[in-house]
């Protein structure tokens, strides 16, 4: 399909996203109300880009402490030892425990990394107005949104192992303060992808470029 | 392409403010306000970072090991070399916030495992946690962030109340770090280290009495080695004593403080007392008014030791300081002059009705010249038949040979009599004579001829026997139960039976109608 192709916006009509009505919007407008469902109506997510970088920006920031400081406290009689989620990796990694390593590495070290990365991306490529590589980013999008789910996967291991072993004086395991940093991470991502506009992707590649931003 | 050609509807419009900067900049703005906290309160929360050389890092393992101060945590060791000759280990430890005070130039730290040592048991819960690194913390104002650990971990630590109290020593016998210190059997403290003195002579050992038993120490107080048990074989008897069993094993040091002494005040800090090798020494009270005096014997000294005691009518009255010997060069007469120390105030003999500012030497003086006079004499005794121990008895011996004191002789000589042992000899002597001279032939003679003379006497005493049966077989004819006297007898009594029952009922009646003496019976009055 040619990037030339019409679209809504170019017709300067408003797609309902409650209930599929195409409508124009008052003159001089760009706001409005979907006049079957009373849906909110606009061109693109609104603020999509600045909100988009907002989590982002509050992603990276937090992705900092939930690396440096420790996600989990062993406490044995032997004394308390706090691992970060790279201690962890590194104490997974044996011979025979090493797939379960490298899961703990993608799914809280790689994944949220490239997605902070991804986003970072293809905000910016939307910022610049590229037209290169539209059907990679359109994909790269989907893959972000598909996969960031998947990051809780250690704060769920994190929460149940603390909740699970507290065989207290012998053994127990509490969160560390990397922990919420870790899940702030996590929600913060998964908010910014949806936050995300796609549409924007190929708006660059219309004739009229629209910008909201 | 119109617009109007498609029915393409209007949307509802909506007034909305619109901003330039959305709200959702709070987000990161917050993420930032909290990483920058946590950084904050991270770095604010890292504590100083100390060194301490230890001589071997057996037990301690970086990133493990945690400091401890009174049990709690007050760092961890983050990282353990070598030193650059190789010889000994540097820690490095990570102290918590706020601990800066603590490390100062007298704090001490050393390596907390299990110990057993004698009489302690510690540090048993290292067993399971592995060693940590125990602290005590210095006086001192000097900053210090590099530490020579102590090699043994302090008994004592400041904290502790208490007092701590130095012993001088000839030698350390079985006393060690930890050993432990007994008033009363109880156990109050131990000894805390022990160290040589600079010249060699003798040891200065510390020891930690804890509050608030510290206050029984006086200047007056006496330690005595406690350890193992203190027998002694002397004059006196078999002496045995012991703190308790664990001191039997592990060594012990005991004090107490002499009951006649005056009351002082609790002794300071670290005053030297000297430790007595036991507790009869410990309490030989110092000597106040020594006398010396000369004794010569000339009966034997064996079993008379240096150290024995001197009594009078049994009351101790001093000691044998030397026994020596000596031969007359006129009679050849062998002697051994013995010289005693008399103290009799040192052993508790008071002096009563003295009059103030008498002189005390002169009025001794007389006093000696007195006793000798009525017959007191100095004589050697078996103080134990078992160890055959000898003591210096001064005893009245009326009949004594007279004798005077010479007192311008230095020291001035008492005259003495033999001792019982030799009196003893002369007497056993004076036995074995008398029976020498018994006439046993005569006497075995005599008693022959009584033995005949006895014999005698029995046969004529077996014809008066024989003769006293047949007077006993008679009677006993007279007695059977068919003889004629015996049926008589029976009868006699039957009869006395019957005259007795007739006798009860009279009485009876007479009991039940008293007036029947006087009126008779009423059947007959009517």
């Amino acid at each position: 399909m040619s990037a030339a192709a019409l679209t809504a916006m170019q017709q300067g009509w408003q797609s309902c996203e409650g209930c599929g009505l195409l409508s124009r919007p008052v003159a001089g407008a760009h706001e409005g109300r979907c006049p079957r469902c009373d849906e909110e109506l606009t061109f693109r997510k609104r603020a999509s880009v600045q909100r988009t970088w907002a989590y982002l920006a509050a992603a990276a920031i937090c992705y900092v402490p939930a690396n440096v400081l420790p996600v989990l406290t062993t406490v044995t009689a032997g004394g308390r030892e706090s691992d970060t989620i790279l201690q962890g990796v590194v104490l997974l990694w044996s011979p025979t425990g090493w797939p379960l390593s490298l899961i703990v590495l993608f799914a809280s070290i790689m994944i949220p990394s490239a997605k902070i990365l991804a986003l970072a991306y293809l905000l910016i490529s939307v910022q610049r107005g590229s037209i290169e590589n539209n059907e990679q980013r359109a994909r790269l999008y989907r893959t972000v949104e598909f996969i960031g789910r998947w990051s809780m996967v250690d704060v769920f291991v994190d929460t149940f192992t603390a909740a699970l072993v507290q065989l207290q004086p012998l053994m127990s395991v509490e969160p560390g303060p990397g922990l919420p940093f870790f899940a702030a991470v996590v929600v913060l991502t998964m908010l910014a992808v949806e936050s995300f506009d796609p549409r924007f992707i190929w708006d660059a590649a219309s004739a009229n470029e629209v910008r909201y931003a | 392409m119109p617009d109007s050609d498609l029915p393409v509807p209007e949307s509802r419009r909506v007034s909305r403010k619109r901003t330039r900067l959305s709200l959702v900049w709070v987000i990161p703005i917050l993420a930032a306000v909290v990483g920058v906290w946590v950084a904050i309160t991270r770095i604010l929360a890292e504590g100083p970072t100390i060194t301490i050389t230890f001589q071997t890092a057996e037990g301690l393992e970086a990133g493990k090991t945690k400091i401890h101060y009174n049990g709690v945590d007050v760092g961890t060791l983050t990282a353990i070399r070598l030193s650059d000759d190789h010889l000994r280990v540097i820690a490095t430890g990570e102290m918590a916030p706020k601990t800066e005070g603590f490390l100062v130039d007298d704090t001490k730290f050393w390596v907390v495992s299990a110990r057993i040592s004698g009489a302690n048991v510690t540090g048993l819960g290292t067993l399971l946690s592995g060693a940590y690194i125990g602290m005590e913390i210095g006086e001192s104002k000097v900053k210090k962030r590099d530490f020579v650990a102590l090699d043994t971990p302090p008994v004592v630590t400041g904290e502790t109340p208490g007092r701590f109290f130095l012993l001088k020593t000839p030698n350390l016998g079985s006393l060690d770090a930890g050993t432990p210190i007994y008033f009363r059997r109880l156990q109050v403290g131990q000894v805390a280290s022990y160290e040589l003195d600079k010249d060699g002579q003798s040891l200065t050992v510390k020891t930690f009495v804890n509050a608030p038993y510290d206050q029984y120490v006086t200047p007056n107080t006496r330690f005595w080695d406690a350890s193992g048990i203190d027998m002694s074989l002397t004059a006196n008897g078999l002496t045995l004593r012991t703190q308790s069993v664990m001191s039997i094993l592990v060594g012990g040091i005991a004090f107490e403080t002499p009951a006649t002494g005056p009351l002082l005040p609790p002794a300071e800090a670290n005053t030297v007392f000297t430790l007595f090798s036991d507790r009869t020494t410990a309490f030989k009270l110092t000597a106040r008014d020594p006398q010396k005096f000369v004794l010569v014997f000339t009966d034997t000294v064996r079993g008379l030791s240096i150290g024995a005691p001197v009594d009078f009518h049994g009351i101790p009255v001093g000691e044998v300081v030397d026994v020596s010997a000596q031969i007359d060069a006129k009679t050849f007469q062998f002697s051994a002059p013995v010289t005693i120390v008399l103290d009799a105030m040192r052993l508790g003999v008071q002096v009563v009705g003295m009059e103030p500012g008498a002189d005390f030497a002169a009025l001794r003086r007389k006093m000696i010249d007195n006793l000798i006079a009525h017959g007191v004499r100095a004589q050697l005794r078996t103080g134990s038949l078992l160890t055959g121990a000898l003591f210096v008895a001064f005893d009245v011996f009326p009949d004594a040979p007279a004798a005077t004191v010479d007192w311008s002789r230095q020291p001035a000589e008492l005259p003495t009599i033999p001792g019982q042992l030799e009196a003893l000899e002369a007497n056993v002597a004076g036995i074995i004579k008398k029976v020498n001279e018994m006439p046993l032939k005569a006497i075995g003679d005599d008693l022959q001829k009584a033995i005949v003379e006895l014999d005698r006497t029995l046969v004529s005493a077996r014809g008066t026997l024989d003769a006293g049966r047949g007077t006993l077989d008679n009677a006993n004819r007279l007695v059977e139960p068919n003889s004629v006297l015996g049926v008589e007898l029976a009868n006699t009594l039957q009869e006395v039976s019957r005259t007795m029952r007739s006798v009860r009922v009279l009485a009876d009646y007479l009991e039940r109608h008293p007036e029947s003496l006087i009126r008779g019976k009423p059947g007959e009055a009517k």
